[in-house]
């Protein structure tokens, strides 16, 4: 059984530079910010060999970009491990990563309907909660920064 | 002549309590498929918190749930004590804990009605339902309110529980007890629910895994996971008990652990007393200034299972964004799994096993067009935009499936 340190140590030694920054909030709570293209890989080391639980994603628009917060949980060690990546402003994609595990299937669409994000191989990516009752391509959750 | 048919269930149907629409694709006798269109229910709540102060905020998210109440401002109290590293008060520890139980116990005791209903089974119904009214009656002792409870702030509680409400609870607790055993020993050793539940709406470890299903749905299928015991917030730590588990995976095992959790919940309860009358009285709150920048993820297992609030600061008094992830987001998805495959009148006990919550797992509405600034629904255009979907389906219904 893998704990906090292991996993941690794991996800440096095996992702490296695609590792940008670490942040620890408490002894259980950490910000691991990655490079988007390793998300794919990342999940599945958390998911597969770490034994986390995906509880859920946070996607955030601010001056940086579109950010999302994938939140995994290693639940015999209460750790919540929040995996950080940064998307362009102007064509928001990523991986995305139900194909692996279905818990992620409607929080994908709900952030691609709210925030426009794509995900790419995305089994199913059509609105999950505004369908027939909303534009296309307005995305409620976009911001305007000056 | 096919045996193909789409049968629809809701959106406004008299066996559920909330408006949503399953889309169940049979055929014969057989679901062979579901589907699952949800909408019907948005409020716009995590928008809506970006405009409120953190104070307000725990109002507003009292709200997302009617029966559960309290589970979504305790995730947000954890979630912000988080980002201002703050330890609150033994005294508010068991005091959030006492609500946070009481509220277990009430939401366990009206699932296993609803159970009944659904089964045809009233007499459960109203037995449940009838055990249960003490137990609110507690909550407008100790708050003031049966439901929204109002209890929580950041850095504490906003009422206390003395020594004579500690002996009242004592008392209706007893008596929840005995009711219990009544109930439990009715439900569990009945003939008729045994055919009803048992082999029926089975998700295995793997599909809990898969799908990140949580709470009871998740221990009565062998995944022992329970936020309490896992990452301990509030009173947990202090006190004695045990995670109750099952393995069948089916509708039977459900009941089980949810009956069986009731009395976890009471005997927390009793050594959350227990630890009150040791604590001086009236502390139950600690001054907190300013929330400062970061982020705050914080968790609190509800009757359903994990409630989980994330909460993005700036510093300002308001959050910058707040994701609020409901238990029964991930519960409703295990639909999939457990309902195909059974008869249709299994489908609908299947369906109700997760005790799925509508008003938790959907939170947004949009007022406003982002481009203008023009406001593009209010209340007639609500109305207009639900009579329209109506006559969809009602459209969709004459096409051949």
């Amino acid at each position: 059984m893998m704990n906090t340190d292991a996993i941690l140590n794991g996800l440096k030694e095996k992702f490296g530079p695609l590792v940008t920054e670490t942040v620890k909030r408490n002894g259980k709570r950490y910000v691991v910010t990655i490079n988007p293209s390793a998300i794919l890989n990342v999940s599945e080391y958390l998911y597969r060999e770490a034994g986390c639980r995906f509880i859920i994603a946070s996607a955030l628009h601010t001056k940086r970009g579109f950010e999302i917060h994938y939140h995994f949980s290693k639940d015999d060690c209460g750790l919540v491990l929040n995996i950080h990546v940064i998307l362009d402003h102007n064509k928001p994609s990523i991986e995305s990563l139900s194909n692996m595990f279905n818990a992620s299937n409607w929080i994908e669409r709900e952030m691609h309907e709210l925030f426009g994000i794509d995900f790419i191989n995305h089994p199913n990516q059509e609105k999950l909660i505004s369908e027939g009752n909303w534009a296309e391509g307005v995305y409620p959750y976009r911001k305007e920064f000056k | 002549m096919s045996n193909k048919f789409l049968i629809p269930i809701g959106p406004y149907h008299p066996l559920q309590e909330e408006p949503e629409l399953f889309k169940l694709y049979c055929e014969g006798e057989i679901v062979k498929d579901i589907k699952w269109e949800t909408g019907y229910n948005h409020r716009g709540i995590e928008k809506l918190a970006e405009s409120k102060t953190y104070d307000q905020v725990f109002f507003l998210v009292e709200r997302i749930c009617g029966i559960c109440s309290t589970s979504h401002p305790f995730a947000f109290a954890n979630a912000v004590e988080e980002i201002c590293n703050i330890e609150i008060t033994n005294r508010a520890r068991y005091i959030r804990s006492i609500i946070g139980e009481l509220e277990r116990i009430h939401s366990h005791l009206l699932w296993v009605g609803l159970a009944g209903h659904f089964l045809g089974y009233n007499t459960v119904f109203m037995w449940a339902w009838k055990y249960r009214e003490p137990v609110l009656d507690l909550f407008e002792m100790i708050t003031g309110n049966r439901n929204s409870y109002a209890m929580f702030k950041v850095g504490g509680v906003r009422r206390d529980i003395e020594g004579h409400k500690i002996r009242e609870i004592r008392k209706v607790l007893d008596e929840v007890k005995k009711k219990t055993d009544l109930l439990t020993g009715a439900v569990m050793d009945d003939p008729v629910i045994h055919a009803r539940t048992k082999g029926v709406g089975i998700l295995t470890k793997e599909d809990i895994i898969d799908y990140g299903a949580v709470g009871p749905t998740a221990r009565a299928s062998g995944v022992a996971i329970d936020v309490r015991k896992d990452d301990p917030y509030a009173a947990y730590p202090l006190v004695n008990w045990k995670v109750i588990t099952a393995t069948a995976g089916d509708v039977f095992a459900k009941a089980e652990v949810r009956l069986l959790e009731m009395y976890e919940s009471i005997s927390i309860i009793e050594q959350c007393l227990d630890g009150l009358e040791k604590e001086k009285e009236g502390d139950i709150n600690i001054k907190v200034k300013n929330i400062p920048e970061g982020i705050g993820t914080g968790r609190a297992e509800a009757p359903r299972g994990e409630v989980f609030h994330c909460v993005f600061s700036d510093g300002s008094n308001s959050p910058a964004r707040h994701k609020i992830r409901a238990p029964s987001y991930v519960n409703i998805a295990t639909f999939k799994k457990s309902c195909i495959g059974q008869s249709i009148s299994d489908a609908t006990i299947s369906l109700a096993a997760v005790d799925p919550c509508y008003c938790c797992t959907e939170r947004l509405a949009v007022a406003y067009d982002m481009h203008t600034g023009e406001k593009i629904m209010n209340g007639a255009d609500i109305i207009r935009a639900s009579a329209g979907q109506t006559r969809l389906i009602m459209k969709n219904l004459k096409m051949k499936v």
